[in-house]
């Protein structure tokens, strides 16, 4: 049975509520796919039940267990290559030489989903730039969900995901073999701070940041809650700090106060002036 | 481009061909490393090798070895792509020269991603 227009309608405007993801109709088979797997945990018939659960209890747990159901969390390992190419060779070295006086470096990976993109963050560091073992090295991983945050800090994945975007020798270096499960070394894990964040709702207090990687999220959000976000992201850069976005993501004709800067075989952005 | 699928299974010949057909490559194919090998003599500059790790004949491992052991091929790239997930294995084909390593089961986005880490040009 295929989801009624009315529960349709309210299932997006909780979640455009909760976390400002856009649910245009046509998108009801995602909700029914996303939610279907939801009512068969929580020990319920059908998404139609989910749904009336969530009329019956607004304020309930409900309400977060379906936002982050609807939330996308496909990643993998050195996603797109080309951003982590750049970091490598162009961005880190210039914030590193910049840093060298107060050996401070502080990088946030804002929805960071299962972990993929901040622990290939902490790979590329351990690998290519050693001189910051005795450096202060902040690398914050937030997420909305609770369920993926806690995945994180597990450092665990299946063999799908070490087969997707892992170079066979971080591979062997970084992770071991427990059972069916590759599991990423404790040293990596101890690298990131786990916070959990709504995007589009207030942020909790954060160090301003060299780096801010914001990839494939904003795709998912109304213009409005882009600009607010970016110009979050602006308030918390310091001089000279890069911001990445997915690469079919801007701040043309959102927030002209950021300049788009080529950096080797990608585009970051930097603050303006 | 040339690319070389060793595998015993003919049904997992057709699929890594199709993948590596369908973005452009000329895909050239064996059933086990021997036949591999003479592959490796007889096409032109083999940019990259999928191989299988189980076969009959010369397996996978020792296709590596053989190949790493020639000069004329250093520039060829090689992915195993097997059955063999345990960390020993993964070690071991990587000390002997392999590339890059795939378990099976993969998608074709993992393939696709791989080739990206390898460098191999789509063009």
């Amino acid at each position: 049975m295929s989801l009624s227009s009315s529960d349709f309608k309210y299932v997006s405007n909780l979640v455009r509520a909760q976390s400002a993801i856009v649910l245009e109709s046509g998108k009801e088979y995602l909700v029914e796919s996303r939610l279907a797997p939801l009512a068969k945990a929580e020990g319920l018939d059908s998404v139609e039940d989910v749904v009336r659960r969530l009329r019956r209890e607004p304020r309930g747990e409900i309400v977060d267990l379906v936002v982050e159901a609807m939330t996308t969390n496909e990643t993998l390992f050195f996603r797109d290559n080309h951003p982590f190419q750049s970091l490598r060779e162009e961005v880190l070295p210039r914030v590193i030489e910049r840093n060298a006086a107060t050996k401070s470096l502080s990088i946030w990976c804002a929805a960071s989903s299962s972990g993929q993109e901040p622990y290939s963050l902490c790979m590329l560091l351990r690998d290519h730039f050693p001189e910051l073992s005795n450096w202060n090295v902040r690398i914050i991983a937030s997420d909305i969900s609770k369920s993926m945050l806690r995945r994180v800090k597990t450092g665990s994945y299946s063999q799908l995901e070490v087969n997707r975007g892992l170079p066979a020798k971080m591979l062997v270096k970084y992770f071991s073999k427990d059972g069916a499960t590759w599991q990423i070394s404790p040293e990596l894990i101890k690298m990131l701070e786990l916070r959990e964040i709504n995007l589009c709702k207030s942020w909790p207090v954060l160090p301003s940041f060299d780096i801010v990687m914001i990839r494939n999220v904003l795709i998912y959000f109304d213009n409005e809650t882009k600009r607010e976000i970016m110009g979050k992201i602006r308030g918390l850069l310091k001089p000279g700090g890069f911001m990445f976005l997915g690469g079919s993501e801007t701040t043309i004709n959102l927030d002209d106060a950021f300049a788009r800067v080529r950096q080797g075989a990608t585009w970051a952005y930097q603050v303006a002036g | 481009m040339n690319v070389l699928v060793i595998d015993d299974s003919r049904a997992m010949r057709t699929i890594l061909s199709g993948i590596l057909k369908a973005i452009g490559f000329e895909v050239f194919e064996a059933a086990d490393g021997k036949e591999g090998l003479s592959q490796m003599e007889a096409v032109a500059d083999v940019a990259l090798a999928l191989v299988d790790w189980n076969m009959p004949e010369m397996n996978g491992f020792e296709f590596v070895q053989a190949v790493r052991a020639l000069d004329d091929y250093s520039a060829t790239k090689l992915m195993m792509v097997t059955t063999e997930t345990e960390m020993d294995q993964v070690v071991m084909a990587l000390d002997a020269g392999a590339d890059e390593y795939v378990m099976k089961p993969f998608t074709r986005d993992v393939i696709m991603e791989k080739l990206e880490l390898l460098g191999i040009s789509l063009d």
